[in-house]
């Protein structure tokens, strides 16, 4: 089977959609929220939890904001693209379906070296681990592998398997690319040929100023504190929804608040306002809520409760 | 007899697990094999990324069959201690014998075990390994409750003999034993069915897996040493990565890249770390210029491009690795170069303890007491007070930040490149060691005061706060930084009192509880210098036991008098002597302090002994004063002979109260003078 190369940044994307989408997976779409990685989506975290099986894949933008280089770094950003599958319970044959995946954007395996170097994962924030690899693809990192062990606190029973493409990066290096914004973003040749550079150059410097520079931490700093309480108000509410008189726990809600949170105390972090000491204390804070967040989720039908 | 092959199948087993748990697999196997009986000839294990292999040849066929006789009770014993009895036997009471003992009639049980088939034995032991196994970190998977290291696959377990194998039969969490084993994971995964241990490891080769670690090991070193040597290079020597490589290829391939003319110019330990801990490459030098010119990475495949993609894509990697290096080490230069006031500006932001403030603090208090502590060791006050206001400044550089390891020598590089003297780079380098018993110990002046200072300042600030270490807990390294302070000490020769020292650290330590904690150090240490715990002790209890060097002189040279056969009569004679005037002035309720007198001495041993220490006093006061513990020990070793002698010829008791009251006074003047020495009380022996 020869497999023809991508040609652009969104070929790649579309045929991981396509092959995800042909071995079961339900495709989602970005979650409406700034998050700093696609585990934060919903979708993962909380769908990591309780006994329901579930497989999705998507798209998340991610933002980073002390990764922010202007856009003049080779390949960092403040924001870029993860493509995140998870599927549980882990099926017994992933590590095979993730090299197929590989396959289908053009790796060839008869000439790659492909390798699966162990990394345990830890998210302080989300309250979340996990064991597996990176993979490593000619020495250079392409995927996270992680079998999720824990997340908000609970043990994962089934297992989830997380899988995580950094996706400018593989997208850089399988159609051989060296600097980010020189990567074709739609098909060369479009009438309109579009290079990463038209899409995001701009919005890479615009961001970086303001996340550097600009942001008002004053105001940061309260949406932060708004935020903390509104989710532990939210999952503080009956369970009994008067107006309905049905058992609404409002999982979801609250974890846009802890997502919210936790996005904001990036913010603070790329303004350079917080101590060493501080930093402990705040990614605690955002833990609690992602606890709290899963303590409710798991209470719910979605989450395995009996309904 | 048979030979068993175990073999379990996983997903990729992270290589630092991989030796640690072969040894286990073998251990825990055998130990169960054994215990119920089944004993072998021999045994041995294999790891790869993805499986975990045991091989145990000369396994008895069956578990030979027991009989065991236990005595019960009396017939006539209260029921309890028959049930008792019954349940530990694990027997009914019509099972048991009665037979007639001397004290009556009375129980006995005899339990027989028939033999069990090795199978039968094998499949539980391997089960409860499997179960049971003590990985450091294990996972679940799936919906299974099985923990191993990462998913679990396949089991091959069989019982091989001449008339051919049998599968072990048993199953876990839904994987069932069997026969079957997989090749590499591309270049040959099909399944294939193994016989015995020879066929296995001959198929695995066919099918592109090296089973043996130091096989692979071996493989991928000669052939990275050719490749370098065959263009007159060298490889630099790095077991640790040559482990780790051989544990993440089954089928390890050699392939030697360039490094880019832009990055040659970086230090050689730049080179070395960033491959090393990004890609994990070997470095490759130019023995003529010392520079890392080229890389050496393992592919786990051959390609049919020999590896021509593979390559390429490393060394793609590695340039955008080293562009950061290199974009750390230009703007670590241009900080450097104006006098590394940015870098030492930004300590003052970072909290070394809640308790104990910012860095920049710390090392305000670091140089003033390397200032205070540079004349003990030699070293110009300036230039060490200097040395240690910059030692940690690289803390802040982007290069250390990256590659914490680095810290030190970065500065080193960077002190040299600002233009400074020499030892403050060398000081920023060494002031961290000695890290451990066998680092070496800075000897330079300058590096020493630092180092001194910094060890001194960590210890006296937790003592401070009363963080000190608890049982196995020491979590700043304070055990390690108390036997730092104390090997720079003696191996400078440095001559202070440390209590003083502590004083000049940070305020409010417990100085008399913090010499204890480096008292308790140096007794370990000593320890390991065949010191035993008594001599050190009996060195203990002199005065100015703070100043380390003259405390370690002197027990060095009772060590060695202890071990002479002078050392060992002359003891003897002062445990006798002193245990004479301890039951005596008990008695008496007095004490023997007075001067005794040779006038009434009346047998010739009474008046040699005098003679003897009337000599001798003199020169072991003298050797004290001049600290020359040898001397003082041979002019002990003198008084052996007349106080054996004294002991064997006199009667201290006498009848007359005067010639009794004289020698306990001459006994009590031996002790005095040995107390010079050490205190003898506390030597065993």
């Amino acid at each position: 089977m020869t497999i023809t190369k991508p040609t652009c940044f969104q070929e790649i994307i579309l045929r991981l959609q396509n092959y995800w989408a042909e071995h079961g997976c339900a495709i989602m779409q970005p979650y409406d929220m700034e998050v700093g990685a696609g585990t934060f989506h919903p979708a993962t975290t909380l769908r990591a939890l309780g006994s329901k099986p579930w497989a999705a894949a998507y798209v998340q933008p991610s933002r980073r904001p002390t990764d922010g280089r202007y856009g003049e770094n080779p390949n960092r950003l403040q924001h870029y693209y993860q493509y995140q599958v998870l599927i549980k319970p882990s099926p017994p044959q992933l590590q095979e379906l993730y090299l197929g995946s590989l396959e289908a954007i053009g790796i060839d395996m008869e000439l790659h070296d492909i390798r699966f170097v162990e990394d345990d994962w830890e998210s302080p924030t989300l309250g979340a681990w996990g064991l597996g690899w990176e993979v490593w693809c000619d020495g250079m990192e392409v995927s996270q592998f992680t079998y999720f062990q824990q997340v908000g606190g609970h043990d994962c029973k089934p297992v989830s398997g997380e899988l995580t493409y950094g996706l400018e990066r593989l997208a850089m290096y399988v159609l051989g690319v060296d600097h980010v914004m020189d990567m074709p973003f739609n098909a060369p040749g479009s009438a309109i040929e579009l290079k990463y550079r038209d899409v995001f150059q701009q919005t890479e410097q615009e961001y970086s100023r303001w996340n550097f520079d600009i942001a008002d931490t004053d105001t940061l700093l309260q949406h932060f504190k708004d935020a903390e309480a509104e989710c532990e108000r939210i999952l503080a509410a009956p369970h009994d929804d008067p107006k309905t008189g049905k058992k609404i726990i409002m999982a979801h809600p609250a974890y846009d608040q802890c997502i919210k949170a936790s996005h904001l105390f990036n913010l603070l972090d790329a303004r350079g306002v917080i101590s060493v000491t501080e930093r402990q204390a705040y990614i605690g804070r955002v833990r609690n809520l992602a606890k709290a967040c899963a303590d409710a989720f798991v209470q719910t039908e979605a989450g395995g409760a009996a309904a | 007899m048979a030979d068993l092959l175990l073999e379990l199948f996983s997903e990729e087993i992270p290589a630092g697990m991989q030796k640690r748990a072969s040894a286990d697999l073998q251990k825990i196997v055998t130990n169960g094999l054994v215990e119920a009986g089944l004993t072998y000839a021999s045994a041995g294990t294999f790891a790869t990324p993805r499986r975990l292999c045991l091989t145990i040849d000369g396994l008895l066929s069956e578990s030979p069959a027991v009989r065991e006789e236990r005595k019960g009770p009396r017939v006539d014993a209260p029921e309890q201690a028959l049930n008792g009895f019954l349940r530990g036997a694990g027997l009914t009471k019509d099972q048991l014998e009665v037979r007639d003992d001397k004290k009556g009639q009375t129980y006995y049980a005899v339990i027989e075990k028939a033999g069990r088939p090795a199978a039968e034995i094998v499949a539980e032991v391997v089960t409860d390994a499997i179960r049971n196994f003590p990985w450091p970190k294990s996972m679940r998977w799936g919906a299974g409750g099985l923990r191993w290291v990462r998913p679990l696959h396949s089991i091959l377990c069989i019982l091989s003999a001449e008339d051919g194998a049998e599968v072990v039969d048993f199953e876990i969490d839904g994987i069932e034993s069997a026969n079957l084993t997989a090749g590499h994971r591309f270049m040959a995964p099909e399944w294939f069915s193994v016989n015995n241990f020879e066929q296995y490891q001959v198929e695995l080769k066919k099918a592109f897996v090296v089973l043996d670690a130091q096989e692979r090991a071996d493989h991928i070193w000669e052939d990275a040493k050719n490749m370098a040597f065959a263009q007159g290079l060298e490889l630099v020597e790095d077991a640790g990565l040559l482990a780790e490589v051989a544990g993440l290829v089954e089928w390890p391939v050699v392939l030697m890249g360039d490094i880019a003319d832009d990055f040659l110019n970086l230090p050689p330990e730049v080179l070395i770390t960033s491959m090393k801990e990004h890609q994990k490459f070997f470095s490759v030098k130019n023995p003529k210029t010392g520079r890392i010119e080229k890389f050496v990475t393992v592919a786990n495949r051959t390609t049919k491009d020999n590896g021509a993609t593979i390559l390429a894509g490393n060394q793609k990697v590695l340039f955008a690795r080293l562009s950061d290096a290199k974009f750390f080490w230009e703007n670590d230069l241009r900080i450097a170069k104006a006098g590394m006031g940015e870098w030492t500006d930004k300590l003052q932001n970072v909290t070394f303890h809640n308790k104990l403030g910012t860095q920049a603090e710390r090392i305000d208090r670091i140089a003033a007491l390397a200032g205070e502590i540079a004349p003990l060791v030699g070293a110009d006050v300036a230039l060490a007070t200097k040395a240690a206001k910059l030692a940690k400044a690289d803390l802040s550089s982007e290069m250390v930040g990256e590659f914490a390891k680095l810290q030190g020598l970065m500065g080193r590089y960077y002190a040299a490149e600002a233009g400074l003297p020499a030892e403050v780079g060398a000081a920023s380098q060494e002031h961290y060691s000695p890290l451990g018993p066998t680092d070496v110990v800075p000897t330079a002046p300058v590096s020493a005061a630092v180092a001194m200072a910094d060890k001194i300042d960590t210890l006296t600030g937790f003592w401070a706060i009363d963080e000190k270490p608890t049982g196995s807990k020491d979590p700043f390294a304070l055990r390690r930084a108390a036997l730092g302070v104390i090997r720079l000490v003696l191996e400078n020769d440095v001559r202070a009192n440390a209590t003083a020292l502590f004083a000049k650290g940070y305020d409010g330590a417990d100085a008399g509880d913090l010499l204890g904690f480096f008292h308790d150090r140096l007794k370990v240490y000593l320890k390991d210098a065949g010191i035993s715990h008594d001599v050190i002790d009996a060195c203990l209890a002199m005065p100015n036991n703070d100043d380390f060097t003259l405390l370690v002189k002197r027990a060095k040279a009772l060590q060695t008098f202890r071990n002479s056969d002078d050392g060992e009569n002359l003891l003897q004679g002062f445990k006798r002597a002193n245990n004479i005037l301890i039951a005596e002035e008990k008695k008496d309720g007095v004490s023997y302090e007075g001067t005794p007198e040779v006038k009434f001495a009346e047998e010739d041993a009474e008046r040699e002994l005098f003679a003897a220490l009337d000599a001798n006093e003199g020169k072991i006061t003298d050797a004290i004063a001049n600290e020359d513990f040898a001397s003082a020990m041979s002019a002990l070793a003198a008084l052996r002979g007349p106080i054996d002698a004294f002991f064997e010829n006199v009667q201290v008791n006498a009848d007359a109260q005067v010639v009794r009251r004289n020698r306990l006074c001459l006994l009590n003047r031996i002790r005095a003078t040995m107390a010079a020495v050490s205190d003898f009380t506390l030597i065993e022996g």
